[in-house]
Order: C-alpha cells, then sequence, then structure tokens
C-alpha cells in the first residue's frame, strides 16, 4: 500500500513529467516552424521540393555591374557562378555589400528566379565570408 | 621591453597558483580555523602581479609599442588615447587576459572577505579556483599570449576595427567580463562546499553578495550592449536574438534563478543540491558562451577574427570542468529534505526557478540547434525571432502573474487570503489597459494580454511600495521587480507601435510618410582624426503636431582598416526616439535612409537600469547591516 507521501510524489512526478513532454513537442514544433533553410541559386534551380513563399536564406555574390537602384527598392542579382537569381530589396544594405563580394539575404522566394528580401545580413569585418558562401566558391572551384 | 616584463608576470601569476594550490592542501590537514599568513600574502602578491600584467599590456597600447603582436593588430598611432586604452580589452588576446585579472581579483577577495566562514571551505574554493586560473593562464601562453613579439618591429600598426571605435567598448566588455567571469568564484565556492561538507545555510551566506555583484553586473554589461546595437548597428532593434546576444542571456537565466534559490537555502536551509547545481550551471554557461563566441562556431555580428584551436583548448577544458564537478556532485551529494507547502514563498521561488529554466533550455535550444544540425546533415538553418517570440512570450504571462503574487507570500506555510485582492488588482490593470487601448489604438491579443499582465504586476508592487515604507529589506526586491514590469511594458508598446520605413533619396528630395516628411537638405564631408565623415542634413517635419526636428545621419569612413560605418541619428524624447540611418548605395547617387519612431525607447532602458539597481541597493543594504 503506498503512503500519502508516495503517491503525492507520484503524482507530483507525473505532473512534472507531463508539463515537460508537453514543453518541449511545444518547443520542437515552433522550431521547425521558425527555421529559416540556407539556399544557393543552384539548389533552388535542382530542388523540386521548394515551397514558394516560405521563409528562407539565400546566398552567393552579387554579380558584377547588376545593382540597380531606384527610388523604392535595391535589385541585384546573386549568382553561385552555375545559377543565379534575381533579388529585390527594400531596405538599408550591410555596409560591406557591393558588387563581387558576398552575400546573404533573408526573403521568399516569388519564383524560382525571383527572391524578394527583406533583410541582406550584415557583417562588419572587411576580410569575414560567411561560411556557406566560402564553401560554394570552394566547391565551385572544384 | 614591455613584452619582457609581461611574460614574466604572466609566469608569476602561474607559478603562485601552483604555491597557492599546494599551500592550501598542506594548511587543510591541519585542524585549527586559522589559515596560514603566507596563503593571504601569496594571494596578494598573486593578485599584484596579474594587475600589474594588465597595465603593462595597456602600456603597449599607449605608448604603441608595436614590437607586440597584439598591439600591432589591434592599434595605430593615429588612434585617439581613449581608444588606445579601451583597446586593450577589444581583442581576444587582451579581453583574455583581463578574464584572467577578474578570476584572480575575486579569488583573494572572496579570502578576506570570508573571514568569519569554515577554513576548510575557504580553501577549497581556493584551491579551485586556483585550477581556474591556471587553466585559463596556460590556454593564454599556449595560443593567446597577448605579449608574443613580432620580428622585425612593423613601424605602424593595423588599426581598431572601426565598429569598436565607441565610447560604450570602454564600458561593456569589462561589465560583461566581471558579471560573468564573477561567476567563477561561487563555482568554486560550491565545489569547495560539497568537499568541506559545508552547511548549506552558511554556504548561501558566503556566496549571496557575490551572486548579486555579479549578476548586477551582467545585467548592466546586457543592458549597455543592447543599448549599443540600438545606436550602432543601425537597424533600430535593441535585441535580435543573435547567438552571441543569446551566449549572454543563458548564464543570466542561470544567475537570476540562483540569486532567487539562495534565498530559499539562506532563510529554509533546504534546495541545497539545487543551489549548488545552479552555482555550477552559472559559471560552465559562461564558458560555453565564450567558446561558442571565440571559436567561430556561431555566425554572429561578434565575430572576434576566429580560430579553431582556440575553440578546441576552450572546449576541453570546459568539458573538464562539466566531468570534475559532475564527479564531486553525485559523490558529495546530500540529500535534501523537500518538505515545501504549495501555498509557501519558497514554492513560487522554485517556480520562478521552473520558469527560468525554460527559458534558458529555449534560448538554448535555439542556438545551439543550427550546429548540431549543420555537424550530423550538413544542412544549414537559422533559428530566428519568430521562434523565440512564439516560445518565450506565452510564458511569460504566467510568470509575470507569479511575480506578482509570490512576494505577498510567507514562508513555510501562508495563511493570508489574498484572492480578493487579486482580483481588486486585476481589475485595475484591466481599467488602466482599457484606456491604454483608447489612446494608442488597436493591437494583438498577445499584446494585450502582455500589457495587462505587466500593469498588473507594477499595481502590485505600488501598493508594495506604500505597504513597505518602513520595510527596508523590501526596496530592492520592488525596485528591481518594478524595472522588469515596466520593462515588459514598454516592450510591449514599443513593439506594437514602432514605425519603421526604408526607401532610397537623392540631395534635394523630400519623402512623404504618414504624417511625417523628411527633406534630404544637404550633404558635407568632414575630416576627423581617423576617418572621414559624410554627413547628410535632414529636415524632419511632423505634420500633425507642427513640429521641426533636424537630424544627421553619418557614413563614416575609416582608413586603416578600411572600413564603413553608418552612425544613427537618433532624438531620443520623453515619449519617442526618432532614429534616422543613411547609408550609401554602390554606384549610385541614391542614399538609402530608413527612418524610425520607436515609442518610449528611452523607458526600456530606464527599466533595464531599474533592475540593475535593485541588486546595488540590496549590495548596499548588506553593507549597512554588518
Amino acid at each position: 500500500m503506498l503512503t500519502k507521501k508516495v503517491k503525492s510524489r507520484i503524482l507530483f512526478l507525473f505532473f512534472i513529467f507531463s508539463i515537460s513532454a508537453a514543453v518541449a513537442v511545444f518547443i520542437l514544433k515552433s522550431l521547425n516552424q521558425n527555421i529559416l533553410y540556407f539556399s544557393t541559386p543552384t539548389e533552388i534551380n535542382q530542388r523540386k521540393d521548394i515551397m514558394l513563399g516560405d521563409a528562407m536564406r539565400v546566398g552567393g555574390m552579387v554579380k558584377k555591374n547588376s545593382i540597380i537602384v531606384n527610388k523604392k527598392n535595391i535589385q541585384f542579382i546573386v549568382t553561385d557562378f552555375k545559377n543565379e537569381i534575381l533579388i529585390s530589396y527594400t531596405g538599408t544594405v550591410p555596409n560591406l555589400f557591393a558588387e563581387e563580394k558576398g552575400v546573404v539575404a533573408e526573403g521568399k522566394l516569388k519564383d524560382k528566379k525571383f527572391f524578394i528580401a527583406d533583410r541582406i545580413l550584415a557583417k562588419h569585418d572587411e576580410e569575414y565570408m560567411p561560411p556557406e558562401i566560402k564553401q560554394i566558391i570552394e566547391n565551385n572551384a572544384k | 621591453m614591455l613584452s619582457n616584463i609581461g611574460s614574466t608576470l604572466i609566469f608569476c601569476i602561474l607559478s603562485l597558483s601552483i604555491l597557492i594550490i599546494y599551500n592550501s592542501y598542506v594548511d587543510i590537514k591541519i585542524k585549527n580555523q586559522l589559515i596560514k599568513k603566507s596563503i593571504y600574502n601569496l594571494s596578494l602578491l598573486q593578485t599584484t602581479a596579474t594587475v600589474m600584467s594588465f597595465f603593462t599590456l595597456v602600456a603597449g597600447f599607449i605608448f604603441s609599442d608595436f614590437s607586440i603582436v597584439n598591439v600591432y593588430e589591434n592599434s595605430h598611432s593615429d588612434k585617439p588615447l581613449f581608444y588606445k586604452v579601451a583597446g586593450t580589452w577589444g581583442n581576444h588576446e587582451g579581453s583574455l587576459l583581463l578574464w584572467i585579472n577578474i578570476l584572480v581579483l575575486f579569488s583573494y577577495l572572496f579570502l578576506i572577505y570570508n573571514l568569519k566562514h569554515n577554513k576548510k571551505f575557504r580553501l577549497y574554493t581556493l584551491i579551485f579556483q586556483n585550477f581556474l586560473i591556471i587553466g585559463f593562464v596556460i590556454f593564454l601562453l599556449l595560443n593567446s599570449n597577448p605579449f608574443s613579439l613580432i620580428y622585425p618591429v612593423p613601424s605602424e600598426g593595423l588599426g581598431l576595427n572601426p565598429i569598436l571605435q565607441d565610447p560604450a567598448l570602454a564600458i561593456h566588455p569589462p561589465l560583461l567580463y566581471v558579471g560573468f567571469v564573477g561567476c567563477s568564484i561561487y563555482f568554486s565556492a560550491a565545489i569547495g562546499s560539497m568537499l568541506s561538507e559545508y552547511n548549506g545555510k552558511r554556504f548561501a551566506l558566503s556566496i549571496k553578495p557575490w551572486v548579486q555583484i555579479s549578476w548586477v553586473f551582467q545585467t548592466l554589461g546586457i543592458t549597455v550592449g543592447s543599448i549599443w546595437a540600438y545606436y550602432e548597428l543601425g537597424w533600430g532593434g535593441f535585441w535580435f536574438w543573435d547567438p552571441v546576444e543569446n551566449a549572454s542571456l543563458l548564464p543570466w537565466f542561470a544567475i537570476s534563478a540562483l540569486m532567487h534559490s539562495v534565498m530559499v537555502l539562506e532563510k529554509r536551509n533546504t534546495l541545497y543540491e539545487w543551489v549548488i547545481i545552479l552555482c555550477l550551471l552559472t559559471f560552465i554557461l559562461s564558458v560555453m558562451g565564450t567558446f561558442l563566441v571565440r571559436s567561430g562556431i556561431l555566425n554572429s555580428v561578434h565575430t572576434f577574427a576566429s580560430d579553431p584551436s582556440r575553440g578546441l583548448y576552450i572546449l576541453i577544458f570546459l568539458s573538464l570542468m562539466i566531468f570534475t564537478s559532475l564527479i564531486i556532485f553525485f559523490k558529495k551529494r546530500k540529500k535534501d529534505e523537500y518538505n515545501f507547502n504549495p501555498n509557501s514563498k519558497e514554492t513560487f521561488i522554485l517556480a520562478n526557478n521552473w520558469f527560468m529554466i525554460f527559458f534558458l533550455v529555449t534560448v538554448l535550444i535555439g542556438t545551439l540547434y543550427p550546429i548540431f544540425l549543420d555537424v550530423l546533415t550538413n544542412i544549414k538553418v537559422s533559428v530566428g525571432p519568430p521562434f523565440y517570440n512564439i516560445v518565450i512570450i506565452p510564458f511569460v504571462i504566467p510568470f509575470l502573474l507569479l511575480m506578482a503574487i509570490g512576494p505577498q507570500i510567507s514562508w513555510i506555510n501562508s495563511k493570508k487570503n489574498y484572492l480578493l485582492k487579486t482580483i481588486y488588482i486585476l481589475g485595475g490593470a484591466l481599467v488602466i489597459n482599457l484606456f491604454l487601448f483608447y489612446f494608442f489604438g488597436s493591437y494583438g491579443f498577445y499584446s494585450n494580454l502582455i500589457l495587462i499582465i505587466a500593469t498588473f504586476l507594477i499595481l502590485h508592487l505600488i501598493i508594495d511600495v506604500k505597504k513597505s515604507l518602513k520595510k527596508k529589506f523590501e526596496y530592492p526586491r520592488i525596485v528591481s521587480h518594478l524595472g522588469f514590469g515596466f520593462l515588459v511594458f514598454f516592450i510591449g508598446i514599443n513593439y506594437q507601435h514602432s514605425v519603421e520605413t526604408d526607401f532610397n533619396l537623392r540631395v534635394g528630395e523630400t519623402q512623404k510618410l504618414n504624417n511625417y516628411e523628411i527633406f534630404f537638405e544637404n550633404i558635407k564631408i568632414e575630416k576627423n582624426k581617423n576617418y572621414k565623415s559624410v554627413i547628410g542634413d535632414f529636415k524632419i517635419i511632423d505634420l500633425k503636431k507642427n513640429y521641426v526636428q533636424y537630424l544627421s545621419p553619418e557614413i563614416r569612413i575609416y582608413a586603416k582598416p578600411e572600413t564603413l560605418t553608418y552612425e544613427a541619428a537618433i532624438k531620443s524624447r520623453i515619449n519617442s526616439d526618432l532614429y534616422l540611418t543613411m547609408s550609401n548605395i554602390s554606384r549610385s547617387d541614391f542614399y538609402n535612409i530608413k527612418f524610425q519612431n520607436k515609442p518610449f525607447m528611452i523607458w526600456i532602458w530606464i527599466s533595464a537600469l531599474m533592475i540593475a539597481l535593485g541588486g546595488v541597493l540590496q549590495l548596499m543594504l548588506k553593507k549597512n547591516e554588518n
């Protein structure tokens, strides 16, 4: 026969356990909904399961002579030297945003060739290159 | 010259640590209550050597001694004196030296300020603190010696990263270091307490002031960092859930939990094990944060020029720390008797701890998940602010509710009936919220709930102020909690009512937005000591209130190293901040303008400072008691 103390302890443990389980499920679920996948223009071109309208990140080099500015937005082409994607952006560009430099844009795909960015990632070190882009360049050099 | 002095001093620190450990070990075996005089002397000598080594490095920066690699890489003779000094800790090696300074200083202070405590406990604490010192000194010598020489001696340095040339550099890192490294002393004390089987209540008394000191510094350090990010990065936000910000928040959650549960240990002599775990966890998380930042695993605005070998060393050291403390913990654990009445202050403090740990786990998962996913599957992802907002905000509501009710309840078993009062206050909060709703217009359901609950907490505390005018020991709690209530409240309003627009303008053009008109009047170029600045003159007209404001954001062009920084022009007013940044776009005469109107920004900073002020008050009260 369980004493009252043991009973209340079991109840307490059960209570804690179920709350933690619920919280864990909740965290993991929100995590899965809110991660941003990073892709290169080539990956976007090849993958068939890409959802238009999902938030994601695109990275590569800003193509030479591709930056066009007008009163409302900035447009430029990001390339990984195999495929390209046109990016349209409204907002402040980071210090090191320039042609033939690495860039990571966060936003949504309109279609496979057109991306609307709502953030261009800022990096403050002139030698710094996002690791993702470094890898692309290394891969494509092979 | 300076390099030799510095290196010698570092070796002194190392040998003194070994001597202290040896002497303390011998002294533990002697059964009396007095610690040998020689240990005090050694510790004082070590502190002197450490402080001197730091000033040697500062001197290297002031006199631009480019024979020292660290000075060559991070300084320049043109640099203003202020940034030469502050630049000392603006780099990896120098900041590690600062880190060791704090370890040593706290080790000495803990030794001399705990005369009333058990000898064994103090000596074990000293021994473990010195193990930590040895660990970091070896790291400094092997991998990041700030006094390494370069030959031939360069005639000019490379310069400090321009983004760091800001007055905040002088205070933000030292505050954080005192906060994070200060935790080391109760990490050591926790191990010391387990090994000497010290009484829980006495242990709580000995670490309490140190917990409060490091908590105050962490809070201030995070706040200053947030203010810095607000005006420097030009995004107009104050918290980005950037991995490095998260790394600084993790120990803060642990230490805030510790601040509360240490009171339970002091008053009720229970929760000993849990307090020990939190003591260990706080410093482990601080070191982990350092590992994440310095190893370059995380991708963030705080990119220290990273180096994998650094990461490896810290990782080994970290695992050693965790491993040792776990072994000692499981060998020496004491069975606690938990007899908590659900309606007692200790239960509410425990609830606070659960919430803190929940916040900690959430932020930890969000920060580490991308790293694990990358290692395991090579898929690159990032976790953005929506994750934190979704997971954390709903839990802030019950958290604030408990924060309001908890302090009303007495220890052990409360007989007070607070239900009626709670309902009255909740009613008051609802009425106030209706007014807010009327003034600010509509906002979402969640924001509404947050505002109601924050008002509920604030009202509770205002009533407390009236009740406890004579009870001085209540002041710190009221001030800190009030600060927290205001913080949530103002962030809620700020989040809902910030206006932000981006557009591109040429000189002479005007942009109209809702009730603002922004006129780009002029552009001028100025030369400063080590940079050129392009200053834009803007005239902002508030059409509704017939109010004109001039703002002049800047683009700074630094020559060494060649970098651009954007300086926001901010007009802080009591009810809102006007925020304007300007950036150039390559090969175009358009400038990109970001205009923001952020309500109650200044109050967010004041609330955060109030939270820290509570801790300061508590330390002051404590002093008066003695």
